[in-house]
């Protein structure tokens, strides 16, 4: 159970770049999490609030977007998606070593409030 | 209330990643051979580096081993006998090793890098959790011993598809275990294609030489 730790190194990288734009606090984070990021996403929902309490996150909602895993077959000379538990190519079943995508545990953006508009009503 | 959006594209454990990577050029600068070992509990991973660790300072090279667990400086201590230079991580509650705290005990410890040939780490024994935390290694060392059962690299795929070889421990216990040995390399080559596997017994020597002679060649390379 390490969910816990990688909420805390979300919510401070978040927290980070929200503070670099000038945001005063987070509505959402968009997350990509690989199939063999070795997160377990119920568990990264779990602890995803308690690591933003009392952080310009708080309240914010969790945006998780699931990548699966994608291998290189070098016998098809094509990426590949294996069936999954497997790192075999589905179509001639050569085992690849070649990870194209599926480790991912990205920050890919944040939502934050826009005070343009509120800029507008007030002229 | 209308919202914006922020790209940010940035990986979650950057942070361990950049300290990984400054660790990684001080190793390589320093001619070091850095080792992350991940496994269960249990399987032996302080066994096999009792033996390493003796080997190695007997053939004249300069090893030196960090050793992560929750609690305890037991392993720190049983490593020691070997005359290599040893440090105890204890991580109190965390069930992984990071970078930073690789980072800080290699500067508590006031080695010096240049004068060692090799660094193995003990990874916290956990065959989850330490997969996605890079240690600035130059290899990653799975092990899995001969007692665990030959399906658990099927079991645990994130883990062993990140490391670069494989060692099956306890060999001596195979037969009682009835391992079939077959299986269980086909298990790790189905979930990581390729790698080297090493099988050996810290009791026994056995496969000790072969494992030694890989790590003298990689540390020339």
């Amino acid at each position: 159970m390490h969910e816990l730790s990688i909420a805390m190194n979300l919510v401070e990288l978040a927290a980070e770049s929200a503070q670099q734009a000038g945001a005063e606090r987070v509505v959402a984070v968009h997350v990509r999490l690989g199939t063999m990021a070795g997160v377990v996403r119920e568990a990264l929902e779990f602890c995803f609030p308690l690591a933003a309490e009392g952080t310009l996150l708080a309240g914010a909602q969790l945006v998780i977007e699931p990548v699966p895993l994608v291998v290189a077959c070098t016998t098809c000379g094509r990426d590949v998606q294996p069936d999954p538990g497997s790192f075999c190519c589905p179509r001639c079943g050569t085992p690849s070593a070649t990870i194209r995508q599926g480790r991912e545990l990205q920050l890919v953006s944040l939502e934050i409030p826009d005070p343009e508009p509120a800029l507008e009503e007030r002229q | 209330m209308t919202t914006r959006l922020l790209e940010i594209r940035a990986g979650v454990l950057s942070k361990n990643d950049r300290l990984a990577a400054e660790l990684r050029a001080r190793f390589a600068a320093a001619g070091l051979l850095a080792l992350n070992l991940v496994s269960s509990p249990g399987t032996g991973k302080t066994a096999l580096l009792e033996r390493t660790l003796a080997a190695l300072v007997a053939a004249g090279q300069r090893p030196a081993a960090l050793v992560g667990d929750l609690a305890t400086d037991n392993d720190a201590r049983r490593l020691a006998r070997s005359g290599a230079l040893v440090r105890q991580i204890e991580t109190r509650d965390m069930c992984h090793l990071e970078a930073d705290m690789v980072g800080s005990h290699l500067e508590a410890a006031g080695w010096d890098l240049a004068e060692l040939d090799y660094l193995f780490i003990e990874n916290v024994g956990n065959l989850v959790c330490p997969s996605g935390y890079d240690l600035g290694e130059q290899i990653r060392v799975v092990l899995l011993s001969a007692a665990e059962g030959e399906d658990k690299p099927i079991k645990y795929p994130v883990l062993f598809n990140s490391a670069d070889v494989a060692v099956i421990t306890k060999l001596d216990l195979a037969e009682v275990c009835e391992l079939d040995l077959a299986l269980m390399r086909q298990n790790i080559h189905r979930v990581r294609p390729g790698i080297p596997i090493f099988e050996t017994s810290a009791r026994t020597g056995a496969g000790m030489d072969r494992w030694l002679a890989w790590l003298m060649e990689r540390r020339k390379v």
